[in-house]
């Protein structure tokens, strides 16, 4: 038989299973006889409870395919890695290259990580009382980051403890950037609240995320006339941290800055969870969350819940923009753009509207991110350079980015409630 | 003058007319049954009173106050309190936060505590589940959570819509004797139900609802016997 004829008649039987079949056997197998149609509601006859239909789960090929991929892509590395190990003629470094480093991507991917958990609470928490995504939220916490460089600035030439001037830093950034988040909520999306399309609002905070970017844009531009800021930090917090001998033998090192975030973002979150789970306000907004109408019942007044979730998750993007530009340096008006979008995948990962699910979520994002970033494009400057089509060479640090995504994707397709979410189709 | 008055009270849902010119009263004190048959508008004249839904025409008044135009959460506050139909507690907080928040508006916390207190006393199996999540509560566990909450709010008008709804005989019982108690200890109840029977056993006076319309009403006892009232139900 031709191969057009086989191709046709994979084409016309539309399975694999039938094309296999064919191939083995040379001819199809039997059509199945047509499933009897279940009835639609049980006979009244019947005494029994009408059992659910089971139907087989369908198999997406094309998802696995693609989660096949994304594997290869995140775990790849890691075994190509051992293939250069095993492989005397490549170098016998690369374990000891890979694991040297893994204590320091664990350190520096839960630092990333703690920051995109900080943005990501703030999606969290508006989707959870408004089933909104707030996209302004990235510039939420761009405005932070601007406003923590001009603290930063004013206070460069002030003696003063380098401590305090972080804590200034950072209350006058989430003081604004809660501000502002509740200044959009109530000029972008409370007018919009009843609109029967739930894409308007969404638009709505696309168009505030534009503003604000070229806002913050003009703004910079006119105050300083440079689009890049360089964050003043104190140098003794960009002093590298004593740490135990052990410590510093796994290959860990840690600034003092660094540890900073991590204690400051333990801090918030510790807070934060006292707030939501312990404290009226946070059981009210919770309610609010959960069923408006009840809640007014109880003489919850939703507008205000709402604000105060606006507020508090402004407040935390805005700190979060503070130890970002302490982090990494430099900051502009479009800085939030990238960690926006990580830690709304972060959000999503974790299970959107479930505040531990965006640390869990944000945190397992910023290790991906970091182990992406460092160990393929380590390994792949291990192989010789002729080696040009080994996946590392191809690999470079700056495929970072793309883990986020991926792990969006798989998320979308494998589990759309996420990590530690509700599933959306279950009442309450 | 009643505790509440409504007048000519008109409510639409889009073109849809669910109240027409509804005018009743409750008086201090008093138990009021308001029963009719499904789609009538019982539960649309409670949610009116509770400000969840705008009145078309017509006036709310309470206390001798207009309250046709107030917030819902201002409506709790001056002393009216809903169980809405449907049980609708918070399923994902527990019985505790349910009945805390069930006194959101008021300040003083021993005294709130007090009143959880005696919540668990008059729902013993509320408080032997204190920390059970309220979503996970069976129905009829669900309800008296829905009453007690209401009543955290310490109420001068407490409204309940069909608090026996889907539940099982034993249980309606136990909430009918809840209502009776409340009654003796002077609270004022507007009673949304469709067992008409029991409803009008256990309160003063009655009204009968039909296609948003009142058609009958009075003392609850001489009702009970009125066949005027079966063919309400039947639609005849
Ligand atoms: N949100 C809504 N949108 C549109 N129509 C509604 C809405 N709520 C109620 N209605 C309509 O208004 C009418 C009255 O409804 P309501 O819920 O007040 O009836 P009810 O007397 O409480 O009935 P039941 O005994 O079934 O609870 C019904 O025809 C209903 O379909
Ligand atoms: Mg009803």
């Amino acid at each position: 038989m031709g191969l057009l004829e086989w191709v046709k008649q994979a084409l016309v039987s539309y399975s694999v299973p039938a094309v296999a079949a064919r191939r083995c056997y040379g001819k199809l197998p039997p059509p199945r006889p047509p499933r009897a149609v279940p009835a639609l509601e049980p006979t009244l006859t019947s005494t029994l409870p009408a059992k659910p239909i089971k139907r087989k789960k369908k198999v997406n090929i094309g998802s696995w395919i693609f989660f096949a991929v994304v594997l290869v892509f995140l775990i790849g590395p890691f075994i190509n890695g051992l293939g250069v190990v095993l492989d005397p003629s490549k170098g016998t470094t690369a374990t000891s290259v890979v694991l040297g480093v893994l204590p320091n991507v664990l350190t520096q991917g839960l630092i990333l990580g703690f920051v995109f958990a900080i943005i990501a609470l703030g999606y969290t928490m508006v989707y959870g009382v408004l089933k909104l995504i707030n996209f302004a939220h990235s510039e939420v916490f761009a405005t932070g980051a601007v406003v923590g460089y001009e603290m930063f600035t004013i206070l460069q030439n002030v003696s003063m403890n380098p401590y305090l001037k972080l804590t200034l830093a950072l209350l006058v950034s989430m003081i604004i950037a809660g501000i502002l988040n509740v200044m959009i909520e109530r000029i972008a999306y409370r007018p919009l609240q009843g609109a029967k399309n739930k894409l308007v609002p969404l638009i709505s905070a696309i168009g505030v995320s534009f503003l604000l970017q070229d806002l913050l844009r003009l703004f910079e531009g006119i105050k300083r006339g440079q689009f890049n800021l360089t964050y003043p930090i104190p140098v003794e917090l960009t002093a590298p941290l004593a740490l135990p001998e052990w410590v510093s033998n796994l290959g860990i090192s840690l600034s003092v800055k660094e540890t900073l975030l991590i204690g400051i973002a333990l801090v918030m979150l510790v807070a934060l969870n006292y707030l939501v789970n312990f404290t009226k306000m946070g059981k009210a907004i919770r309610a609010v969350a959960q069923d408006r109408q009840t809640a007014a019942l109880m003489g919850i007044d939703s507008n205000q819940m709402i604000m105060l979730t606006f507020l508090i998750g402004g407040a935390l993007g805005g700190a979060a923009g503070v130890l970002y530009g302490m982090q990494y340096g430099t900051v502009n008006a479009y800085v939030g753009i990238l960690p926006g979008l990580k830690a709304f995948t972060a959000a999503v990962l974790g299970g959107i509207g479930s505040i531990p699910g965006a640390v869990l979520g944000g945190l397992v994002l910023g290790i991906i991110e970091q182990y992406l970033g460092t160990v393929p494009s380590l390994l792949g400057g291990l192989l010789p350079t002729t080696d040009i089509f080994s996946p590392l060479k191809l690999i470079g640090a700056e495929y970072k980015d793309i883990g986020a995504f991926m792990v969006l994707i798989v998320i979308l397709i494998f589990k759309p409630s996420g990590l530690l979410g509700r599933s959306t189709t279950e009442k309450v | 003058m009643a505790l509440l008055e409504i007048n000519n009270l008109s409510v639409n849902y889009g073109a849809i007319q669910a109240v027409r010119n509804l005018t009743l009263e409750v008086n201090q004190g008093e138990v009021v049954t308001l029963i009719g048959a499904n789609g009538a508008g019982k539960t649309t004249t409670l949610r009116a009173v509770s400000r969840v839904v705008r009145p078309r025409e017509g006036s709310i008044r309470f206390d001798g106050k207009d309250i046709t135009k107030m917030a819902p959460d201002a409506v709790v506050r001056i002393g009216i309190a809903q169980s809405p139909e449907g049980r609708q507690v918070l399923a994902r907080q527990s019985i505790e936060d349910n009945l805390e928040l069930g006194a959101y508006l008021r300040g003083n916390r021993p005294e709130i505590l007090a009143d959880i207190r005696k919540m668990y006393e008059m729902f013993p199996r509320l408080g032997e589940r204190k920390a059970q999540l309220a979503g996970t509560l069976s129905g009829g566990e669900q309800q008296m959570l829905a009453i007690a909450r209401a009543l955290m709010s310490r109420p001068k008008l407490l409204l309940l819509d069909e608090p026996s709804l889907g539940l099982a005989p034993l249980i309606v019982r136990d909430i009918f004797q809840i209502i009776a108690n409340l009654h003796t200890e002077g609270m004022t109840i507007l009673l949304v139900e469709q067992n008409a029977r029991l409803a009008m056993q256990a309160s003063d006076r009655t009204y009968v609802l039909e296609a948003g319309q009142l058609t009958l009403e009075g003392n609850s006892r001489t009702m009970v016997d009125d066949p005027r009232v079966m063919t309400a139900y039947l639609g005849g």
